[in-house]
């Protein structure tokens, strides 16, 4: 009697969990709402607005990826998570996917068990000081306080450069950027850490920006990306194709200006393929001939969205660089449609 | 006639489990259990097929593996190469650490604002109240928060002590540096020191082939202070036993004087003696290992040298004690309130002092009813030591909950570690002070 109870409780418990577990684009649908991990405040990656709305670099995939699922790029419920939260909040389902400046690591893809769906920006860590410190190279910071986020990969590589340079240092760590921005600018850290477009995304946001450099040393290779859970391809698949879409569409030359026209049809196939006037790419997703559509418009094409939150012409003004299109010399580049 | 017979023996039916006095608790906690093992099953089986779906395994192993990381505070060697095990412990040691000092520093202010608060001046008492009521009614964190930002805003950088007119100076005879980045006090250096003891050393490591061939070079000298567990100062060991023979020889006088007293009614004057057994051997020790301090100097980015307090552990140190101390003063109050106020008038009447009338009636007397509850903060202040993560400092929380816990992603295993390991601190810091308890509470025959 005992037993079979346990047993039977067994089974009722394997087989919700099971059905917990799968099916993350049929949740979302009938959510109506996107769950989107984004950073907890980095200027032009996501932050929120005077009005409270979100915008940014990364904040714009999670707007394609809700166009294009729910058609509807405001249907997003944004999760500021820190670099230490993020990890077990996609793993737990709190989050749909992550779009928050999360490095594409080995250990992170397998041994975590998390899928990055491809990379929206190459970026390495370096090293911002202020002017006044007189300080020219990473090399010549032995001793120096270091303020570092915790939880993140840059943590390890700073001790790596360190001891393989043979210098010494003193981590101050801290829990998300606001922290070590304050920290930094009250003289408690001589250095701050981290990618270096988050350095200058954290200078732009500073009320003197030209009093802070950033050194040239860039100490290691930064993927940043978005990912999702491993396990459910359906759903990364999405996730791939939509930031794959944008990417494409900047290559394709399809801009939120002419892509009503575009989408009447052209004699460029791959244009037709992705705008859904010709085969049936979207059905293939779960999704309708008109996804990639909704999602480009969202906020522009790869290119669109790059100028618009962090490039050249914004506060933060990084340039392309590697995050150019393959055409330009850059390794932005997508597979094709087809 | 009449005949005795037994009564009828009823026989047992499955509804007297329900209805019989005799059977219904046991019915009823024999249900409670399976209920509870039911639910400990749902939750485990929970866990397991979670992970499961999730593709993960339960295992210790990555404690073993090399961290990666660096902690700015450690007692015992340590870098990025040693292993997440070895960064738990560095935390841990943060944690007692903490712990230990916040529960000294609550304890005396506690009693002496608990003291205060029952003074009859009425300024004086009226102090203690608001501090009291202050501090305890707003949440620790943001007075360890608080505090953090006061010492990381207000204090001079390093950089305000450069130069020839440095904004900022040194302070106490150009010992202490007080900055942004925590107090830099001298630390006590040998200069005819004995050196370290490894404990558990493993003599086949390159650690312990570094230790016991030293070459004099600063790479095998890093390398020596990862031989053994960890290593204990034997300058140290040395000073503490010269220093509790002391203290014994000084016991033995005063029970010599005692006993002349007794028998003769004159008690000899031994201040003297007893005050030079206790310091003239530690200091002769003391001299003779080439005692001197080493004070912190301003090198390249940073003070270098001293004992380094960190802002980060100063201003949890302090927020804790000032927290907790001030429900410790609540508990002495009512400790002192407790004790019937005929016994220090009775005290008064034999002519007592009132700081004797304290220290000798009173406080003794309360102490009964004082350690119990006594025991409840201190465990509260060691488990508050865990929002050290607000501002940074690397307890076990930080280590092994936070940066290990993120960088390996086992969440499972690392939380379930942390939460024996607080268990285990909380359980011996409470049987200790019951033990205390027993040999203070009133004895009754």
């Amino acid at each position: 009697m005992k037993k079979s109870v346990f047993l039977g409780a067994l089974t009722v418990a394997s087989l919700t969990a099971g059905i917990a577990a799968a099916g993350t684009l049929d949740d979302v649908k009938a959510r109506g709402k996107l769950n989107c991990g984004v950073s907890t405040g980095l200027v032009g990656f996501a932050s929120p607005d005077a009005n409270g709305k979100w915008e940014g670099y990364d904040v714009a995939v999670c707007r394609a990826v809700a166009a294009a699922v729910l058609g509807d790029n405001t249907a997003v419920e944004f999760v500021p998570l820190s670099s230490k939260t993020r990890f077990t909040a996609l793993a737990s389902g709190e989050v749909d996917m992550l779009a928050r400046n999360t490095t594409w690591t080995f250990s992170r893809d397998v041994d975590l068990k998390l899928d990055f769906v491809g990379v929206n920006y190459y970026d390495g860590q370096g090293f911002m000081v202020p002017k006044a410190l007189g300080v020219t190279s990473a090399k010549d910071l032995d001793g120096a306080t270091v303020c570092i986020q915790t939880g993140t990969t840059t943590e390890l590589n700073l001790a790596d450069f360190f001891r393989t340079n043979g210098i010494s240092y003193e981590p101050v760590p801290v829990e998300n950027n606001a922290e070590s921005q304050q920290q930094y600018l009250s003289g408690a850290c001589d250095t701050l850490t981290t990618d270096a477009s988050g350095l200058a995304a954290t200078r732009a946001a500073f009320e003197n920006p030209g009093d802070h450099i950033i050194l040239p040393e860039i100490i290691s290779k930064e993927p940043l990306g978005p990912l999702v859970r491993h396990g459910d391809n359906e759903w990364g698949d999405v996730v791939r194709w939509t930031l794959n879409a944008l990417i494409s569409a900047e290559e394709l030359g399809i801009t939120s200006a002419n892509i009503e026209e575009l989408s009447k049809g052209t004699n460029n196939p791959e244009i037709n393929r992705i705008l859904g006037t010709e085969g049936n790419l979207g059905e293939m997703l779960g999704l309708d001939a008109d996804w990639a559509k909704r999602a480009i418009s969202s906020e522009g094409n790869f290119g669109e969205i790059f100028e618009a939150n962090i490039g050249e012409k914004t506060p933060i003004g990084l340039a392309r660089g590697l995050n150019a299109q393959w055409t330009e010399g850059g390794l932005i580049y997508s597979p094709p449609f087809r | 006639m009449t005949t005795l017979t037994d009564p009828p023996k009823e026989s047992f039916r499955l509804s007297m489990l329900l209805y019989d006095t005799r059977y219904r608790s046991t019915t009823i906690q024999v249900v409670a259990l399976l209920g509870f093992m039911l639910g400990a099953a749902w939750l485990i089986n929970n866990v397991i097929v979670n992970l499961a779906a999730a593709g993960k395994t339960f295992n210790y192993g990555f404690l073993k593996e090399a961290s990666g990381y660096d902690i700015n505070q450690k007692l015992i060697a340590y870098n990025s190469q040693s292993s997440h095990m070895r960064a738990a412990v560095v935390g841990l040691m943060n944690t007692l650490l903490v712990a230990v000092m916040g529960c000294i520093a609550a304890t005396i202010l506690g009693v002496i604002i608990g003291v205060l608060r029952l003074s009859k001046n009425w300024v004086i008492s009226r102090l203690a109240a608001v501090y009291v009521e202050t501090l305890r009614n707003v949440p620790v964190l943001l007075w360890i928060v608080l505090i953090m930002a006061a010492t990381s805003h207000q204090l001079p950088a390093p950089k305000d002590f450069r130069g020839d007119n440095p904004a900022a100076t040194m302070k106490v005879f150009d010992s202490i540096a007080v900055t942004n980045r925590g107090v830099y006090l001298p630390e006590p250096l040998f200069s005819k020191g004995l050196g370290d003891l490894p404990v558990f050393p493993d003599k086949e490591s390159k650690a312990c082939q570094a230790f016991y061939n030293p070459d004099g070079t600063p790479a095998t000298a890093k390398l020596a202070k990862f031989c053994g567990t960890f290593q204990i100062s034997i300058d140290l060991m040395a000073i503490l036993a010269v220093l509790i023979a002391g203290l014994i020889t000084s016991k033995l006088i005063k029970t010599r004087a005692d006993q002349i007293q007794k028998d003769t009614g004159v008690r000899p004057v031994t201040w003297y003696w007893r005050l030079a057994v206790v310091f003239l051997p530690t200091l002769a020790v003391l001299y003779i290992l080439g005692f001197y301090l080493g004070y912190p100097e301003l090198k390249g980015f940073n003070f270098k040298g001293g004992i380094h307090m960190r802002s980060s552990l100063l201003a949890l140190w302090v927020a804790l004690s000032l927290y907790t101390a001030a429900f410790i003063a609540e508990i002495v109050r009512a400790g002192i309130m407790a004790i019937s106020k005929g016994q220090s008038e009775a005290a008064a009447a034999l002519g007592l002092r009132q700081n004797r009338i304290m220290s000798l009636i009173v406080l003794p007397q309360a102490l009964r009813v004082i350690v119990p509850p006594l025991i409840s903060q201190y465990l509260n202040l060691t488990k508050n030591s865990s929002l050290a993560i607000a501002v940074g400092y690397m307890d076990i929380t930080g280590t092994l909950g936070g940066i290990t816990l993120n960088q390996t992603g086992r969440e499972l295993e690392t939380v379930l570690l942390l939460m024996l390991i607080y268990l285990i601190i909380s359980l011996t810091v409470s049987s200790v002070m019951n033990y205390y308890n027993e040999r203070t509470k009133l004895k009754e025959r």
